[in-house]
């Protein structure tokens, strides 16, 4: 394999990597906000079957994702009614409706199935795509590639250097506080609900218009994302960045499965394929492991040196989630 | 008192006429005549022997998954890991079945053990996610969906290496178990009697465990505020982690039901996506285990029904899971309107 190739490779990681972005950073927001929106599966596949059908019928690329998007919104619409004015378990619904949108995907974009459908080009970014190196893996792509880098930044930026974004952390941290400061809790918990739920929208229209391009039913192989999205939410500890180094490292494990593949013949692509679902589980556990009362007592019986160094070890991995995630709030 | 069943009967009523609703709408979308669907998902379930029979091999995996979820959700445990836990219990079946198949032992022996061996492999994976949650501080939410993810592509490893059919590996599937060593049905049709009783054993002993012991309360106990459980003096984690064994052992069963009585080999979507299914069904009863027979013959009766969606109308068979995501979605948003309208004031 020569340098070029996985040069691409690279590149190519990058863009695959776009969709589960947008679902990650859509419900980064959402449960920053102290809500779980637990249908991302579902929003997916739906978003992605209805952006195809849009973007097919109407032969606009730009209608297609709106309806995405749309659809991401709605669904997160259920979500936030049901558990905000409800007080439904958000677990329980956004389960259901992550089967129910599955299936509405396979209902309805039956007919739909290998249709051909229109494709987001690629657009160079004018002087910079020529950059060695760097212009190959950042500024050859299409539009939703670019948009998955900025939004990171974006995200963080609104999140961590904005009022309304101390206000977002509030409410999903201590809302109690934050509504004494004014802020109307429940109001802005449906508005980021649907705001990330939109966002994990797009998710759908950038596998079925670039990524994995048309509509092949369960046959499209988006099944399993969503779930994927969700737990790359926790590693990423609720930080845009670190969500994003979680996306791109799922992404590169998955590439690194085709690439190793002709050398490992006895193992089966589709265990390679699913083989970072495993260390995804490990990492997982590396985010959580310190709060366990085991570890704790194992690290006050280690040495001084040891101790300290597993401490900061920890203490790097480890990330806390939004103090009133998933506790409804009650104003009086 | 009468008067206020009477009112939760009619919300619930409302509950299935909207779902109906909606989904003759989502019929009308995809351009399909809405009667002729219903028509045809009844008569699919119930127009022949045959058919019924089906449902009633449906029947008995998803009460045993539906009990299974019952017992984690009365620990208040998301034990979305099922699926994973039916498709160990398979593998293991699987090889047990496959060890032993050439051996003296007779055959009868040999279906015990590979039942005994799934309900191993199941318990093994629940323990895995229990672990995880108990010591690993992962969520049994997350935790359970990563070990899905790698129990199917263990299944899929030794589908298509170590147990591939001779000489054709093909993902569709081990060789077939010889005939002797399918649990027995009765004449004519795939139904066996066995599976089914199972099945019903098990939800009868779920609903006296929830019901009537010492043991059924605690867990509850914990379900309800593990913190004052704790308090009280309940091992909580102990009876967490054995929720989620007893779990596994009915996912590990239902997923040796469906290979020695449904497929007769290991194929990766073994568990038909019974284990999610028996989470749906737990939602829809509210989690009361009395419900669980007739609403999971229900869901049964739906899935065998929508086969024939796809031959005789052109319509995907997704439509069965549609009608049953939107039952549940409705009735536990018309349970929240309930609420909300007459506990508030």
């Amino acid at each position: 394999m020569n340098s070029s190739s996985v040069l691409l490779g690279l590149a190519g990681v990058l863009y695959g990597a776009a969709p589960i972005m947008f679902a990650v950073i859509g419900e980064t927001i959402t449960e920053r906000a102290g809500v779980i929106n637990l249908s991302m599966n579902g929003t997916i596949l739906l978003s992605a079957m209805g952006g195809f059908a849009v973007a097919a019928g109407t032969g606009s690329i730009v209608l297609g994702f709106l309806a995405g998007a749309l659809i991401g919104a709605l669904v997160a619409l259920v979500v936030a009614f049901s558990s905000i004015t409800l007080k439904q378990s958000q677990v329980a619904v956004g389960f259901v409706l992550a089967l129910l949108c599955r299936d509405l995907s396979y209902f309805l974009g039956h007919a739909y199935i290998s249709k051909a459908g229109p494709r987001l080009i690629t657009i160079p970014i004018p002087a910079l795509s020529g950059i060695p190196i760097l212009g190959t893996l950042f500024f050859k792509h299409d539009v939703m590639t670019y948009l998955s880098f900025v939004i990171i930044f974006l995200v963080w930026f609104w999140i961590f250097r904005t009022r309304p974004g101390l206000m977002l952390r509030g409410i999903g941290e201590r809302p109690a506080a934050a509504f004494v400061r004014g802020a109307d809790v429940n109001r802005l918990r449906y508005l980021y609900t649907i705001i990330g739920g939109a966002i994990a929208g797009l998710a759908g229209p950038t596998f079925s218009l670039s990524v994995k391009a048309g509509w092949a039913g369960p046959l499209s192989g988006l099944d399993g994302y969503g779930w994927i999205a969700l737990s790359i939410t926790i590693f990423g500890g609720w930080n845009p960045f670190r969500a994003a180094l979680g996306v791109y490292l799922f992404s590169f494990l998955q590439w690194l499965g085709l690439v190793l593949q002709p050398f490992l013949p006895s193992i089966p692509t589709q265990v390679l394929q699913v083989a970072p679902f495993p260390l995804m589980i490990l990492t997982l556990m590396l985010v959580n492991i310190s709060d366990a009362e085991w570890v704790e007592r194992m690290l006050a019986a280690m040495p001084e040196r040891a101790r300290r160094w597993m401490m900061k070890l920890f203490r790097t991995l480890r990330a806390s989630p939004p103090a009133s995630l998933g506790v409804p709030f009650e104003s009086e | 008192m009468k008067k206020i069943r009477w009112l939760n009967f009619g919300f619930q009523i409302g509950a299935v006429i909207l779902a109906l609703l909606f989904t003759t709408v989502v019929l009308l979308i995809a351009g399909a005549p809405p009667l002729q669907a219903y028509l045809y998902i009844i008569k699919g379930a119930l127009s022949s022997i045959t058919n019924i029979s089906n449902v009633l091999s449906a029947w008995a995996p998803l009460l045993l998954t539906t009990s299974g979820v019952l017992i984690t959700f009365a620990a208040g445990l998301w034990n979305i890991g099922i699926e994973g836990q039916i498709m160990v219990g398979a593998i293991f079946t699987t090889g047990a079945l496959r060890l032993l198949q050439n051996s003296p032992v007779s055959s009868g022996w040999i279906l015990v053990i590979g039942f005994l061996a799934g309900m191993a492999g199941g318990a093994l994976w629940a323990a895995l996610a229990g672990l995880l949650k108990t010591f690993g501080g992962v969520n049994e939410i997350f935790g359970g969906l990563g070990l899905n993810f790698v129990a199917t592509a263990f299944a899929l490893y030794l589908i298509i290496g170590p147990w591939k059919r001779p000489g054709i590996a093909s993902t569709s599937g081990t060789l077939m178990f010889p005939d002797k060593l399918w649990l027995p049905t009765l004449p004519k049709v795939q139904f066996s009697v066995w599976a089914l009783g199972l099945g019903i054993l098990v939800v009868v002993l779920i609903y006296i465990i929830l019901r009537g012991t010492h043991f059924g309360l605690r867990l509850k106990a914990i379900g309800k505020n593990s913190k004052a459980a704790l308090l009280m003096g309940v091992p909580t984690w102990q009876y967490s982690m054995f929720a989620f064994l007893l779990c596994g052992v009915f996912a590990g069963l239902a997923g040796a039901i469906q290979v020695t009585s449904v497929y007769h080999r290991l194929t990766p979507a073994i568990s038909s996506g019974y284990g999610f299914l028996g989470l749906m069904v737990a939602m829809l009863i509210n989690y009361q285990a009395i419900w669980a027979a007739p609403v999971a013959l229900f869901f049964a009766a739906l899935n065998i029904g929508g086969i024939q969606l796809p031959i005789v109308l052109k319509l995907d068979s997704s439509l069965s899971g549609v009608l049953q995501g939107i039952l549940v979605l409705f009735v536990l948003l018309v349970e929240g309107a309930r609420q909300r309208l007459f506990k508030e004031r």
